[in-house]
């Protein structure tokens, strides 16, 4: 049954990129209306999944590859519904709905099968949670960031067109950009933490300086220069969104990195 | 019956003859009262504002209309001449007047297309005519469909979308860097029009703070007052600008007074918080170099008048969109108006012939003697199957060349024809003391 909700989602999700996509081209004030309607049923289906899956596994599905990206787009379209609903920027849909979508199918391509846990395992998913809404977390950053470097750009070049009219205002997508950084730190401090003290549950030491776990690392330091700058010496608007951008795509690496070579201990 | 209007407005009459025979807020509502009891009037409405005077009216000749209209003109504005007036101005009747009016009010008539005030004028306008009750069946109608495509044009094409001045595309460039003006701060480098204009015009965006400087403080300080602002002599801008979001500056010097260097320094200060510097001064005070730092952004009056441009020419690509809707709305409202003119002939030949109808059947079951009630049901049927079978005919044709051109002839043909004048007339005068009780009441639609 889960699968079968997710794929119902992971269509819908599609529909929904489709049109935030779109909307991003036209001025059609109607798009964003039904984009936003489309991301909230696909939201609706994609917890539909999360859940049964949950109640099918009898733990929380944050065990496998499959179900942390899952959760990962699951988190992002919930952060985007949030802020849109708040904010009523149709145009962070356009952004973050591809994001999601792009996470929901790698997730599709991996394995499905519900993994039979440990019961040394049955405490990962604190720290799988944790870590991955951090991830959420600077994914908006980078959202909000290269939003800003393209609004930024526009300003500069004093070029206007249909996407200047529809991007938010520089100081806003900065401060959106802050407040996911300072959102985010303390959520993979926390995974990491978590992570750790798992491993030497497990494997009886803190750090095996596998590859995955120096990302971590690096990710995390990366990130604590990058908040302490803006906090001290102003590294904000267009340092900052830089910074982010590029941040993120360290994330993802690491990421991709942990998919290939499937050294992440979680089955 | 028709509607008309005669007028003059600004792509006819020049700034002097218009403000000779507008009329002021305070006489509107007598002057419109007085329009509407003009010979051949039967509903009124006058719209002044400084780009326009016009009457409108619904008069039963049209050319008697005009002749009308034109007098009164003439007799409200006696310091015009009818030499001076008449080659001025514009009469417009029927499908031509209501399209006038629904591209006034969608502000496809105005100096700058898609400026907002019309509407609220045109409203008014109505208001002042409804309190008068010089309106009635139609004009309301008319009027309350001009508002509501007014407001369609409005929200459906993207005529009001963007800034056609500098100082408000000054402003809608502020909104693109700061979400919220509120609690933010400008600074104003010299006290020109166009910097004072932009400076009321971001207060009313909802900015708070005001810094003034110019070469002589006791200016600034005058200037401050008006803005609720401080006043900062001239040596000490450099350094206040730090605490300025945005910057405007318009002196008359005639090199740089804000170098790149000053500009790297105030965002230092800011912890990088983005500038946002208008240079609206010619020639320029703020250095070009400025435009190349990181976090500033440097507009000048080239910039911003580019943009009014641009906007201008969207407007006017809007403004096809917009002529589209209104053509299609003024369609409509002159299709229901035609029926207008035909129905009470229908409801006048109906009337008659049930008169005949019940006379005749009076007179004849009196002459008849007692009759048995199947008896009389029966001659009853007789007469009125006569009547309907005589009258279909004309009431199909009637109806169906209602909304066509043909409308009002058929309806002179039939009132001629079944010698319906008086019943027409006499249900006018009904209409007309009804609609005075209640002007809102009685719209079909």
């Amino acid at each position: 049954m889960n699968v079968f909700f997710f794929e119902v989602s992971l269509l819908l999700y599609f529909l929904g990129t489709a049109l935030f996509l779109s909307q991003l081209a036209g001025r059609l004030e109607g798009v964003s209306q039904s984009a936003f309607v489309v991301a909230g049923i696909a939201f609706f289906f994609h917890t539909l999944a999360l859940v049964s899956r949950m109640i099918e596994a009898g733990h929380i599905p944050l065990t496998s590859m499959h179900e942390a990206l899952s959760f990962f787009s699951w988190a992002l379209v919930l952060v985007f519904l949030v802020v849109e609903l708040r904010y009523h920027i149709h145009i962070l849909g356009s952004f973050i709905l591809p994001l999601a979508f792009i996470s929901l199918i790698s997730a599709a391509a991996l394995p499905k099968e519900i993994q039979v846990l440990a019961p040394v395992f049955q405490n990962v998913w604190m720290h799988v949670t944790l870590s991955l809404l951090g991830t959420v977390a600077f994914a908006i950053a980078f959202v909000a960031g290269l939003m800003y470097l393209i609004q930024e750009h526009l300003l500069k070049s004093k070029h206007r067109n249909a996407l200047y009219h529809k991007l938010p205002a520089l100081d806003f997508l900065d401060d959106l950009n802050g407040r996911a950084i300072s959102l985010g730190f303390p959520l993979l401090t926390l995974g990491i933490i978590t992570g750790a003290l798992f491993a030497e549950f497990t494997r009886g030491s803190f750090l095996n300086w596998n590859a995955e776990q120096i990302g971590a690392l690096g990710t995390w330091l990366f990130y604590l220069v990058v908040l302490l700058g803006r906090v001290t010496v102003g590294w904000r608007a267009k340092r900052a969104a830089y910074l982010t951008v590029v941040g993120f795509a360290g994330v993802i690496f690491t990421l991709v990195g942990v998919l290939v070579k499937g050294q992440h201990p979680f089955a | 019956m028709n509607i008309i209007v005669v007028g003059l407005n600004h792509r006819t009459a020049s700034v002097e003859l218009r403000e000779r025979v507008a009329v002021s807020d305070a006489v509107l509502p007598e002057a419109v009262a007085r329009l509407k009891c003009a010979p051949g009037v039967v509903e009124a409405l006058i719209l002044s504002t400084c780009n326009r005077v016009e009457l409108y009216a619904i008069v039963r000749d049209t050319a008697e209309g005009f002749d009308s209209l034109k007098e009164y003109l003439l007799k409200m504005a006696p310091s015009v001449s009818a030499e001076e007036l008449l080659p001025y101005l514009r009469c417009l009747d029927g499908h031509e007047a209501i399209s006038h009016l629904f591209r006034v009010t969608s502000s496809l008539d105005s100096m700058v297309v898609g400026e907002p005030q019309i509407l609220g004028q045109v409203k008014e306008a109505f208001e002042v005519a409804l309190t008068q009750k010089t309106t009635g069946l139609v004009l309301n109608k008319v009027l309350k469909k001009a508002i509501s495509v007014g407001k369609r044009v409005r929200s459906e094409t993207g005529i009001a979308a963007n800034a056609v001045s500098i100082s408000y595309a000054a402003v809608e460039l502020a909104k693109k860097i700061f979400q919220n003006l509120a609690g933010k701060t400008v600074l104003l480098i010299g006290a020109g029009e166009m910097a004072k204009l932009a400076a009321r015009h971001l207060v009313q965006a909802g900015m708070q703070n005001v810094l003034i400087t110019t070469r002589n403080y006791e200016l600034a300080a005058d200037v401050a007052k008006r803005f609720n602002g401080l006043p900062v002599a001239f040596h000490d801008f450099p350094r206040e600008m730090s605490n300025a979001d945005i910057v405007i500056c318009s002196t008359g010097a005639a090199s740089y007074l804000v170098s790149a260097e000053d500009v790297q320094k105030a965002l230092w200060t800011r912890r990088n918080r983005p500038m946002f510097l208008i240079d609206i001064s010619v020639p320029r005070n703020i250095d070009p170099d400025v435009g190349l730092l990181d976090n500033a952004y440097l507009y000048n009056i080239d910039d911003l008048q580019g943009q009014v441009d641009k906007n201008l020419e969207q407007r006017r690509q809007e403004a096809t969109k917009a002529e589209d809707l209104v053509k299609g709305e003024v369609i409509l409202i002159t299709k229901w108006i035609k029926t207008l003119e035909v129905l009470p002939t229908i409801l006048a030949l109906r009337r008659k012939a049930d008169d005949i109808q019940k006379a005749e059947v009076v007179r004849i079951l009196s002459k008849l003697g007692p009759l048995s009630p199947r008896q009389e049901e029966l001659v009853e049927e007789l007469a009125s199957a006569i009547t309907n079978k005589l009258l279909h005919g004309a009431l199909v044709a009637l109806k169906a060349e209602a909304d066509s051109a043909n409308g009002p002839l058929f309806a002179e043909i039939a009132q001629r024809l079944f010698d319906l004048e008086r019943e027409i007339a006499a249900s006018a005068h009904k209409e007309h003391d009804d609609q005075v009780k209640s002007p809102s009441q009685g719209e079909p639609s």
